[in-house]
């Protein structure tokens, strides 16, 4: 979960930019910079609030979410805050156990994803010729395949498809659209003058892709892995809820699965697929407004103002180009200025002796 | 007033009639929108008069760019103006700040009025235009009404005003040499006449061949159409050579500002001499190059009193305690339109013969 963060530590942007940032910030503050920002702030709070329902969610749930008791479609009330199912299992209980499943199967599958995006992507763009017509072919046939009949196939063919093979499914079919955004980066930046010189100098290919392209290349990496774990999620819930995946592990997909089988909607159990539901929501707009803060992030110019955006609305500043905002403060005042008596404003007498001189 | 104080004024125009075009006050230009900005220009004032050519010289990180940039509004963030007021006076005698225009009036305003030839300006041609077109593309934005075929005989008659056969209109960017793509951008700059053209390192990429026919050039082309230059370059011989006045820049302040003969043979601020002394002389004896020890200060930690002391060869116990006011040398009467911001010249006694040269 918190692969993100570490890979934008390497950033090596974050540490020469210091002096637009106040100076309150600690050098913490300053290495995770990107969480200074009020969004991804957002979202990383509802991430760990996640994160933290999948480790202890077993010891905290109130029932066993299989377990069938005789409150039959309950409201939520005290004893079952969410509700009952139509055998009697407690809503909530499914919910928390649930989400491990869906964390466990977004993360491997981003994981999966990006690493084969990358090795594929930045491999393509580097070596070009003949490994780039071959690679990049690759993803362009995984790019024009639609993904999720591909993944109900593939899924419904493995025998007792658990969470694992889900998420490596998902990873398979997911990782081109990463490859080609890196493949076009990496055509770029081998062509730079830093990449050129290394090549000059003599270094060797995997650490010249090492060292000198894939620290460019971090923001994209990150923004990618975001995005491809809000696509595993979905894609496993979905995958849950049409029943290609076993209907007896729990995660949101399922209860999803189970509402819908039942009629929950006809029946008026809005307790049973809108928690699940707005989970789901949840989730897709904690991760995404992670990628908004990579994004403002990795752009020192949207960084400097989306970190004072407030601030600066109510100083009336509308950073822009070419119309350089003028805001006259009480503190133009220089940071020194000499005392008054020193500012002679009339010639001084040894001018005028001087005056005196010349026209002699 | 002796004669050869003035030699170096007057090389256009008559010194008596001035008419100030751009006046800049007390401008106050901040970076950084948070807490703790750097303040990089504190209270710069300045004034082009018209058909002057002005020079702003200094070394790299003085803020000769920033002070052009800010007085045009040009500054990109987190550049902030906490101050001051830029007054561009029309040819009708209007008088307007800068400072104060809306987004539509600076759009209408620029090009028209004040119009920039930026620092390496001939990659900002798009490659896959031709150039009269682009050229073209600038005057119909400006002059409402006007056919294609006029806009491009007009195109045709700025490419012959900087020297470039008029059949050069249809020929592409990568076409042009680097020294006719950066006239082609001098002629998109005047394509309005504008009253102020500001010109930021316009020849710094350039051969000195190249150098001194775009130099030559927009001399002559000043001659012919009367506007004023604000020319910006590290190249002090350069700017003896083109400009009448020259404006010194240290640390985001104005040191010294005077006729260029007159800072050329008599620099009243220790670095002005130094900035001199840093390359050699065409004629005259011989002298040992000395250049100025240090470089300049960091504008968040600027030292109190006088920003060069830390690296002046005449500085006093003094000159870092009391900043120094731009204001008129210790020979006020003899150089009227001298101004020069160091205390030494407060007393014509103590003033170090160098700085007093006449």
């Amino acid at each position: 979960m918190t692969a993100d963060v570490t890979v934008l530590q390497d950033d090596p942007d974050d540490a020469p930019d210091e002096s637009v940032d106040e100076t309150a910030a600690t050098k913490a503050g300053h290495r995770f910079l990107f969480l200074r920002n009020t969004k991804a702030m957002i979202g990383f709070g509802i991430l760990v609030f996640f994160g933290i329902l999948a480790v202890i969610g077993p010891f905290i749930a109130p029932y066993d979410p299989s377990a069938v008791s005789r409150d039959i479609l309950q409201p939520p009330s005290a004893a079952h805050w969410l509700g009952t199912t139509h055998t009697g299992q407690d809503v909530l209980s499914q919910i928390i156990i649930g989400t491990r499943g869906v964390l466990v199967v977004g993360l491997i599958a981003g994981l999966g994803a990006t690493v084969v995006g990358v090795l594929v992507g930045v491999t393509a763009g580097y070596l070009g010729g003949v490994g780039d017509e071959v690679l990049s072919g690759l993803s362009n046939i995984f790019l024009v395949i639609p993904q999720l009949p591909l993944i109900i196939i593939i899924a419904g063919q493995v025998p007792s498809a658990g969470g694992v093979t889900v998420a490596l499914v998902i990873a398979a079919t997911g990782w081109a659209w990463g490859a080609r955004v890196l493949r076009a980066q990496t055509l770029s930046l081998r062509r730079r003058d830093f990449v050129e010189a290394a090549r000059a100098s003599g270094e060797s290919t995997p650490r010249i892709i090492v060292a000198e392209i894939l620290p460019n290349l971090t923001a994209i990496i990150a923004a990618g892995f975001v995005g491809t774990v809000i696509f595993a999620v979905l894609s496993q819930v979905t995958l849950a809820f049409i029943g290609v995946t076993p209907v007896s592990d729990w995660n949101w997909g399922t209860v999803l699965f189970w509402a819908q089988n039942q009629l929950a909607l006809q029946r008026g159990a809005w307790w049973w697929f809108v928690p699940a539901g707005l989970c789901i929501a949840l989730l897709g707009m904690g991760l995404t407004l992670i990628n908004f803060g990579i994004d403002e992030f990795i752009n020192p110019r949207l960084r400097s103002t989306g970190l004072h955006a407030r601030s600066l609305r109510k100083r009336r500043i509308r950073p822009r180009i070419g119309f350089t905002p003028v805001v006259r403060t009480a503190e133009t005042t220089p940071v020194h200025r000499p005392p008054a008596e020193e500012q002679p404003a009339e010639p001084r007498p040894a001018e005028q002796n001087a005056i005196e001189e010349i026209r002699r | 007033m002796s004669a050869s104080t003035t030699s170096g004024t007057g090389r256009h125009a008559d010194a008596a009639v001035r008419e100030p075009v751009l006046e800049i006050k007390n401008l106050s230009v901040d970076y950084g929108f948070g807490q703790d900005p750097t303040h990089v220009l504190r209270q710069v004032s300045l004034t082009l008069n018209r058909g002057e050519v002005l020079g702003l010289a200094g070394e790299s990180g003085c803020g000769k760019s920033t002070l052009a940039y800010a007085a045009t509004r040009l500054l990109p963030p987190p550049g902030l103006i906490t101050g001051g007021e830029v007054v561009l006076t029309d040819r009708s005698g209007e008088r307007r700040d800068i400072l104060t225009m809306s987004d539509a009036q600076l759009r209408a305003s620029r090009w028209q009025d004040v119009a920039i030839v930026f620092q390496g300006a001939m990659n900002s041609l798009n490659p896959v235009f031709r150039i009269g077109r682009q050229i073209a593309d600038a005057i119909a934005a400006h002059t409402p009404g006007i056919r294609k075929k006029q806009a491009l005989d007009r195109a045709a008659e700025l490419l012959d005003m900087v020297g470039i056969s008029p059949d050069r209109l249809s020929a592409f960017p990568h076409q042009l040499s680097g020294g006719m793509r950066q006239r082609v951008m001098i002629a998109m700059a005047l394509a309005l006449e504008p009253q102020v053209l500001i010109m930021d390192e316009p020849t710094t990429a350039l051969d000195v061949v190249m150098q001194r026919q775009i130099v030559e050039q927009i001399a002559e082309l000043r001659e012919r159409l009367g506007f004023s230059v604000v020319f910006i370059t590290h190249d002090v011989s350069l700017l003896i050579e083109i400009a009448d006045r020259i404006a010194i820049m240290y640390a985001g302040e104005i040191v010294e500002d005077a006729a260029a003969q007159d800072v050329y043979r008599r620099p009243r601020h220790p670095y002005s001499r130094g900035l001199l002394r840093s390359f050699p002389p065409l004629r005259g004896p011989r002298r040992e190059l000395t250049g100025i020890a240090g470089s300049p200060p960091d504008l968040r930690l600027l030292p109190t009193g006088c920003t060069f002391t830390p690296r002046c060869g005449f500085s006093t116990p003094e000159c870092s305690r009391i900043h120094p006011e731009l204001g008129p040398t210790a020979f006020a009467g003899a150089e009227p339109d001298r101004r020069v911001a160091c205390i030494l010249h407060g007393d014509v006694g103590t003033l170090p013969p160098e700085l007093a040269e006449r």
